[in-house]
């Protein structure tokens, strides 16, 4: 066993003199890999101490819609259209190799046997961490979904001005 | 040797959990206390000086350890705020 010294202050050298202390991501993406991403610089914003300031819109939904949620959307097209787009954080497909569900499923066995967190435990995280959701109410109801099919601790419904004010003092502001 | 007063075991967490780890333990610690993160996710090397940065808390020091062909990190961060 050895064991050498690292000089901290080397590698806090090289850091940039700035402190941003907002960030604010858009997802619009409903992908396993691109969710994940996202609550990765989400929860790792906020456990830097950053406020956090997640907007969800389009197929970014579905991370924050209930398991299996259809819609709720009285006019057959977006029933249609709910029934094909089912919502959940624990059913998103990876961006590429989804293969049906087949790579999906072994992506999310090899993230397991590593010990990775999933795109359900990082969201459990980011709420903990006091990573606030907004969910955008044009998009709710362009894709039928309705408020009572999302998960719990969606602390706003708002639209583009309600982001834009936000990331208007944000240093750090992600579409992802 | 840096002498810790809490020791974290992060082994076998990618990141972002062994930051995310450190995040919550030290809200248990005392001032001035020292925290131990031990983790085998090289990227500490760099996040951890970044976190003491953006969160205020000092980075006391960092080892490297190599023990049964894995490289093993050590971060100190003493809690200062």
């Amino acid at each position: 066993m050895t064991t050498t010294q690292i000089e901290p202050a080397a590698t806090l050298a090289e850091l940039r003199e700035s402190k941003p202390d907002r960030v604010t991501i858009v997802l619009l993406s409903g992908e396993l890999d691109k969710a994940m991403a996202a609550f990765i610089i989400a929860t790792g914003a906020a456990a830097m101490g950053m406020q956090v300031t997640m907007f969800f819109t389009f197929w970014g939904l579905n991370t924050i819609r209930k398991k299996g949620a259809t819609s709720s959307a009285t006019d057959w097209l977006r029933r249609m259209f709910g029934f094909l787009n089912k919502g959940g954080a624990e059913n998103l497909p990876l961006s590429r190799f989804h293969f049906g569900g087949l790579g999906t499923k072994m992506m999310q066995k090899v993230m397991k046997q590593n010990r990775m967190p999933g795109v359900p435990e990082l969201m459990e995280t980011a709420k903990e961490l006091g990573v606030r959701y907004i969910a955008c109410t044009t998009t709710l109801g362009l894709m039928g979904i309705s408020k009572d099919t999302l998960i719990e601790g969606i602390d706003q419904f708002a639209g583009v001005t309600t982001y834009l004010a936000e990331a208007k003092q944000g240093s750090v502001n992600l579409f992802i | 040797m840096i002498p810790a007063d809490v020791k974290l075991d992060t082994l076998g967490y990618f990141c972002p959990m062994p930051i995310i780890m450190t995040s919550k333990k030290i809200k248990e610690l005392h001032m001035g206390q020292v925290l131990e993160v031990v983790s085998d996710d090289e990227g500490i090397k760099k996040d951890m000086p970044a976190w003491c940065q953006t969160t205020g808390h000092e980075m006391v020091g960092m080892e490297e350890e190599e023990s049964q062909s894995k490289r093993i990190y050590k971060a100190f961060v003493k809690k200062t705020k």
